[in-house]
Formats: structure tokens, C-alpha cells, sequence
């Protein structure tokens, strides 16, 4: 069978793809992959069709064997990649005959590694998609040492030419918002997004980020108001009334009760996603 | 933006509007109407207690929810509308005391009561499958518990604020449990998952 078999899952080694988006109204979220341009450019680089199941690794740490001859990329933080022992690049497609063992260590900038297989994994969808959703308990479990992960036929195509350049980000991150929908509820919302500087704190997740800063203040009109429960996007920036905003990703909740203040543009949640704990951001205000 | 019915269009990002109305009529005549305009750029619907989320795919405009959602009629009604599930439910739930006392009335009187009604499911969320039932009469509308369960079972049925609901699996959940159920509310590998939708009708049988 042509498998991979997973020798360690590292800290958190998650099946992921586009996720299962078009289900908010029976409580699903949309989940799949945090850095969508890393996990479709390693799916490019294996030669995958689009929306082929590959691996999410939060802080890398992955080590597995090829069951028959495989063909991988890694991409999405910089991590170093050991193929038989031997340094190899990442953002590249690697060969791993039959039996090779394949290391991924922990990124260098970053926090999230995605390592396709060209075939894509073999595993059961739940609502069309096979992503690991950590709110709602849909899709595979988290990877644990000794699975063995089936991979499917290999494509026609033939994996893309590589490497491909990558970047690091330097400084601050930029988070373009709009304000909204909720943002009549606060206390010069502009002002209280754009002038601290935020960081990351540690105890995010795929649910969301949240961020260490002064909490947006409500105004006198709202301060003792109660929001009923709402529909939710990704990228919403809810204020809870005695905390710091929250940044929903792809498994957040679809339907929340506190007021959201602001909406991360979707181009920059991925950059929000790599950011490791103590990362300043600031905030823009779109229109 | 006035839609002729006390509707507001509060902007969520550029991909998606927040419709807020006055009630749950409203919420689902919005929801009829752009269901019924079809727009093929509609990613996501999303009815709540008294908003409705629209989002459209990435590059489209939101001019034409607009223009559907002004359409809404409210007058319209939504009784009948959805499917009808019949559920039956053991009674004897942990709270089922607690809300007999808080009632005044006795125990078999809010079997009676949380089985004699009809709900319809106005929304869904918290987690999959778990649906906000309206419909719950009077006497049994109370306040969530003062602390909730770290874990309540699969298949409880409980009641707070206007909502009745069932758990579709083991969660954290602080509604007051008057009963359970083996129906299965949610099961991914299933070809419709959620056994509720938005608009289903709902009655709670004595087992």
C-alpha cells in the first residue's frame, strides 16, 4: 500500500485542504488550511490537483517513512528537512524512495508547516472536506506516532519545478481591517485599533488569536447591553467587555455574542497565522 | 441601509453584511428571500436570534444581497413551512425539578407542556447540529443554570431563555436539562449531516 507512516506527529499534526465552507448555518465552521497559499503551493509543487489533503504541522517536529516510492514539499514556515538524514531543501518536491525517512524540524520565523504528498492523503471527507476541525471535533483526529496515512494514485502530473523563494517576515505585522459590524458599540473604534501596538499572545489557536493590548472601550449606550448570539466571519475582531480582541481563524465559532469590532482582511489572516507568540501587530483601518 | 422593515446592513468586512431586524420573522423572511433570489455568489447564509450573515465568494459584490434582502416580506409567515421531526424523549432529566419549581407546577405538568408544543429551529451554532428551537411556552422559558456542566451528555434536551435544544454530542453546555433522546442530531458521514436546518419543525414525544 502507498502510505506514509508517521514515525513521530510532533506537537500538532493536523489533515488539512480547503475546509468545508458553505455549512455556517448548521453550526459547521469552515476550517482548512490557516496559510492558504502555503498549503496550495505545497500541493503545486507535489504536482496535486488543488484541494488535495495534505498536512498541517503547528511548530513542525514531524518525522515519517514512505511507504513506496513518494513524492513530497514542504512549505509554509521555514523548517529544516532532513531526508535520510541528510539536509535537503524545503519549498522544493522531494523524492523519498520506498522505507526513506523524511524529517521536518522545528521552523526557523513561523509557526505552520505543510507537507503534501503527491496523490494527496487517502482519508475520509466529513462534509466534502478531510480538515482536522478542532472546534467541532470533524475530520481526522490529530496525527499520533505509529499512524500509517494512506496516500492516494499519484497524478498525471508531474510535480512542479523547483525550489520556489519564500519569505520571512520582518517587523511588525500589518493587519488591514475594516471596521464593523459592531463597531458602533465602542468608544472611537478607529483609535482603539490603530493607536496601541498589539503582540500575539501564546494561547492562540486555530480558533482564533488573541492579542495583548489595552481593551476597546465600550461607550455608555452599550456598556451594560447584551449582544443575542450572531453569524460570525473569519478575520472577525470580537472585543469581549473586560479582554483584548480576539482574532477568529477558520475554526472559529460560527455564531458568537460578543460585539466583533472589526474584520481582518482575508489576505492577511495567513500572515497572522505564522506569527509566533510575542509578534507586535498594528492595525489598519481600511475606508 | 432601511429595507422597509427596520432593517439594518451593518458591513462585515467587504464579503459579507449582517442583516439586524426586530425579530425572528423577520430573520426568516430576509433568509427566504435571498434563498430565493439563487445568487450563485452566495457563500454562506447564517439566520441568528435576530440577525442574518450573508457572505458571498471572494471578488463578488454584495449589491444584489442587498437588493434581495429588500424584497423580504415578514408578513409572509414562516409556519409549515419545514420538514417536521418527531423526537422521542425520556424525561428525566437533571434540572427537570429545578424547572417544575421555578415553573409552579409539577413535574409531569412541564412534560406536558415541553411535549404539547411545536418548535421551529430559527438557528443553528454553538456547535454542529445543536438548534435554536423556538416555540417553548411560557412557563418553561428560564434563565440558563448559574454555572454550567464542563460536560453535558449527547441527546440531553434542555431549555433556556426562549429556546428549547437538544445536545448533538458531549460539550460544555449550561441550558437546564429536562430530558434525552437517541435520535443522532449530527453525523458527518451522513449525506444531509445536520438533522435540523434553519425553518424544520420540531415535537418532543413521551418515550
Amino acid at each position: 500500500m502507498s502510505a506514509l507512516h508517521v514515525l513521530r506527529a510532533g506537537p500538532q499534526a493536523l489533515v488539512t485542504d480547503r475546509g468545508r465552507p458553505g455549512n455556517a448555518h448548521l453550526g459547521v465552521p469552515p476550517s482548512g488550511a490557516l496559510d492558504g497559499p502555503a498549503y496550495e503551493l505545497a500541493n503545486r509543487l507535489a504536482g496535486n490537483a488543488p484541494g488535495a489533503a495534505a498536512l498541517e504541522l503547528l511548530g513542525g517536529g514531524l518525522r515519517l517513512r514512505a511507504r513506496g516510492n513518494q513524492v513530497v514539499a514542504v512549505t509554509g514556515a521555514p523548517a529544516p528537512v532532513r531526508l535520510a538524514g541528510r539536509a535537503v531543501g524545503s519549498h522544493t518536491a522531494l523524492y523519498l524512495p520506498d522505507g526513506a525517512e523524511l524529517d521536518v524540524g522545528a521552523p526557523v520565523g513561523g509557526l505552520r508547516v505543510y507537507l503534501a504528498v503527491a496523490g494527496g492523503l487517502d482519508l475520509p471527507a466529513a462534509l466534502g472536506s478531510r480538515s482536522t476541525d478542532l472546534l467541532s471535533g470533524l475530520g481526522p483526529a490529530p496525527l499520533s506516532d505509529g499512524d500509517e496515512l494512506g496516500v492516494g494514485p499519484r497524478p498525471p502530473t508531474l510535480p512542479a519545478y523547483g525550489p520556489v523563494p519564500f519569505s520571512l517576515p520582518v517587523g511588525p505585522l500589518r493587519l488591514r481591517v475594516r471596521l464593523g459590524p459592531r463597531a458602533d458599540w465602542f468608544d472611537d473604534p478607529r483609535s482603539a485599533l490603530t493607536g496601541p501596538r498589539w503582540t500575539v499572545t501564546p494561547d492562540g489557536n486555530r480558533i482564533g488569536v488573541r492579542l495583548d493590548g489595552p481593551p476597546p472601550r465600550r461607550h455608555a449606550g452599550t456598556r451594560d447591553r447584551e449582544l443575542p448570539s450572531e453569524g460570525m466571519v473569519t478575520g472577525s475582531v470580537q472585543a469581549p467587555p473586560d479582554g483584548p480582541p480576539v482574532v477568529f481563524l477558520a475554526d472559529h465559532p460560527t455564531t458568537g455574542g460578543y460585539p466583533v469590532i472589526a474584520v481582518v482582511e482575508p489576505a492577511d489572516l495567513p500572515g497572522l497565522a505564522q506569527a509566533v507568540p510575542g509578534t507586535s501587530v498594528r492595525f489598519t483601518v481600511l475606508g | 441601509m432601511d429595507t422597509g422593515m427596520d432593517t439594518v446592513a451593518r458591513p462585515c468586512g467587504n464579503r459579507a453584511l449582517l442583516f439586524e431586524t426586530g425579530s425572528a420573522d423577520a430573520v426568516a423572511a430576509i433568509v427566504a428571500a435571498v434563498r430565493a433570489a439563487d445568487l450563485p455568489e452566495v457563500t454562506e447564509l447564517v439566520p441568528a436570534a435576530r440577525t442574518v450573515l450573508v457572505e458571498v465568494a471572494p471578488g463578488s459584490g454584495l449589491d444584489r444581497v442587498r437588493a434581495a434582502a429588500r424584497t423580504a416580506d415578514p408578513a409572509a409567515g414562516r409556519a409549515g413551512t419545514g420538514v417536521l421531526h418527531t423526537i422521542g424523549v425520556d424525561y428525566d432529566g437533571a434540572d427537570l425539578q429545578l424547572v417544575a419549581d421555578t415553573a409552579g407546577i409539577g413535574t409531569d405538568e412541564v412534560v406536558a407542556l415541553h411535549s404539547g408544543a411545536e418548535y421551529t429551529v430559527d438557528f443553528c451554532g454553538f456547535a454542529p447540529g445543536f438548534g435554536y428551537l423556538s416555540g417553548l411556552p411560557e412557563p418553561l422559558r428560564q434563565p440558563r443554570l448559574e454555572s454550567s456542566r464542563t460536560a453535558v451528555p449527547a441527546g440531553s434536551v434542555g431549555v433556556a431563555d426562549v429556546y428549547s435544544c437538544v445536545y448533538p454530542r458531549r460539550s460544555p453546555g449550561g441550558w437546564r436539562l429536562i430530558g434525552r433522546t437517541d435520535v443522532v442530531l449530527f453525523d458527518p458521514a451522513a449525506e444531509r449531516p445536520a438533522l435540523f436546518t434553519p425553518g424544520d419543525r420540531v415535537r418532543f414525544e413521551p418515550r
